[in-house]
């Protein structure tokens, strides 16, 4: 097996493109990354491309005919990869998967969502389609309704509050605040995000992931390439993937994801990293409590005690483990299928020290864990500067 | 939704029954045709659940589906029946501040949802907190 760099990325802002059509915001994300790669279409062996539902939220199936068609770039082979929102993280994997088996050299990781051509409810429907339609959403199960559940028996076994759930949108606002292509540039305060309506209790508006529109690229080469494309490559060290049941109801346990702790350690394993090497991460922050279960599941800290480490600042871009430096799905912006992808991008100009104001202070190990519908999947990447 | 869809599902959603494994004894609902710890040396054979359990996490969905506008907010939960399996249910006859991990409650058959004016009307159960006598309420 082949080791794998990320040699180039590019992403659309994230945000309510009115004035964007889908296959507008493909070409653009894609277009950056090819330039900052610096390779040229031709060069391109395949396209990976996540995406959750175009069917339901354009009406447009069949998407990697009309990416690769649009992109100028048929007959390069174009394959469209889904499992809910953790459909660019497995795109991600499948471009690796591609480069590493050396049957491609040269291949493109996407992920696009166009969330925004429908009317919200229409949009809330859709999402509660990565359930399970006949047992969950059929009784009326919202998405935001899985991680409240969630949210309610970790608050029930450990006395996690809802001031630290809090915590992680503040958290997550403010850096967003720091990056020019996330969706929500609005600095929050406890009591703010406290007083936000409810959604799903106890989980409030300001806690949950919003609708939006985004496309994020990567270019993937094989490790030993790298160099001919960029004089910052990033090894793609570790990767894992896991399932679990698709209703939430079966699972063994509400207060973590065992797709999470699965696809980690299968990742940790590949790269030979442990969770406490780890520089920066960009986790599957859904919702508030979705960041807080990520941190244990994910080893960096034991079960229970994610709002704890929140609470003292561990987690912010100047503590000892930066989290969502990027804003996170609450900050940046949640466009499904481009979500995974837009988590390893992040991760990339974290390692290659260009983040600008959000820059993390000697970051050489990223990681990022991108989650499908209530835990049904989840990916686990590692990463690392070379 | 088609008709047959909904209609193929009807014995399981009105009267409870799930699967048991042959093998091992574990209980499901919904039902399962393959028992994940036996799977091909497991027998399922359908397996009608008492409705009685457990509350074990539970929220009130404030926003929700459209098919669902006229019932917001209402309580959602998580029931563990006391075969074993868990179940997601709404609960009915209760505002979400009466109800606590842990009450008990029972299944009844109720009206889940109309597909507006002209479509199906769907029913199944909805879970019922079990309320003492003298402990208020009926």
């Amino acid at each position: 097996m082949r080791k794998v760099a990320v040699v180039g990325g590019g992403q659309t802002k994230f945000g309510e493109l009115w004035d964007t059509s889908f296959r507008q915001m493909i070409i653009e994300a894609g277009t950056r990354a090819l330039e900052d790669a610096g390779i040229s279409g031709e060069e391109i062996d395949a396209m990976y491309v996540g995406n959750m539902s175009s069917g339901q939220f354009i009406q447009q199936e069949h998407i990697a005919s009309l990416i690769a068609d649009h992109s100028g770039l048929a007959p390069v082979p174009c394959t469209r990869v889904e499992a809910a929102c953790a459909s660019g993280g497995l795109a991600l994997r499948e471009a690796m998967v591609a480069v590493a088996s050396g049957i491609h050299d040269v291949v493109v990781a996407a992920g696009i969502e166009k969330m925004t051509d429908v009317i919200t409810e229409v949009g809330q429907e859709a999402l509660a389609t990565v359930s399970d339609q006949e047992w969950e959403a059929f009784v009326g199960a919202t998405f935001p309704s899985f991680f409240a559940l969630m949210a309610r028996r970790h608050m029930h076994e450990f006395g996690t509050t809802e001031e630290q759930m809090a915590l992680v949108a503040v958290k997550n606002h403010h850096n967003a605040c720091l990056n020019a292509y996330a969706q929500h540039h609005v600095e929050l305060t406890v009591e703010r995000v406290l007083q936000s309506p409810l959604v799903s209790s106890p989980l409030k508006m300001l806690e949950c992931a919003s609708l939006t529109d985004g496309a994020a690229c990567l270019v993937l080469v094989p490790l030993e390439e790298a160099r001919k494309y960029t004089d910052t490559p990033v090894e793609i060290a570790g990767s894992g993937q896991a399932s679990d049941t698709i209703a939430l109801a079966d699972r063994e346990s509400l207060v973590g994801l065992r797709a999470t702790r699965e696809a980690a350690r299968k990742a940790y394993r590949m790269a030979r990293i442990e969770p406490k090497q780890v520089d920066v991460a960009e986790v599957h922050d859904s919702t508030t409590i979705s960041e807080l279960m990520a941190l244990e599941d994910l080893g960096f800290c034991r079960k229970g005690e994610g709002g704890k480490i929140t609470e003292e600042g561990l987690t912010a871009i100047d503590g000892t483990l930066p989290v969502n430096p990027s804003g996170g799905l609450e900050g940046r912006g949640h466009p499904i299928g481009a979500t995974g992808i837009a988590q390893a991008l992040e991760i990339v100009l974290q390692l290659r020290g260009e983040a600008g104001k959000r820059q993390v202070r000697k970051a050489e190990v990223g990681l990022t864990h991108n989650v499908g519908g209530s835990g049904g999947t989840a990916v686990v990447h590692l990463f690392r500067r070379r | 939704m088609h008709v047959p869809r909904f209609w193929r599902e009807i014995p399981n959603r009105y009267t409870l029954v799930g699967t048991r494994c042959g093998h091992c004894n574990k209980v499901f609902f919904p039902p399962r045709a393959i028992c994940p710890r036996c799977r091909r040396v497991g027998q399922l054979e359908p397996f009608r659940l008492s409705g009685r359990g457990r509350i074990h996490s539970f929220t009130t969905v404030y926003s929700g589906p459209r098919d669902f506008k006229d019932q917001l907010p209402y309580v959602l939960a998580i029931v563990e029946l006391e075969e074993g399996p868990r179940v997601m249910a709404q609960v009915t006859d209760c505002n979400g501040e009466e109800v606590k991990i842990g009450d008990e409650v029972e299944m009844v058959f109720r009206r889940i949802k109309e597909e507006g004016e002209e479509g199906i009307i769907h029913y199944g159960f909805k879970a019922r907190l079990v309320r003492k006598a003298g402990a208020g309420g009926s």
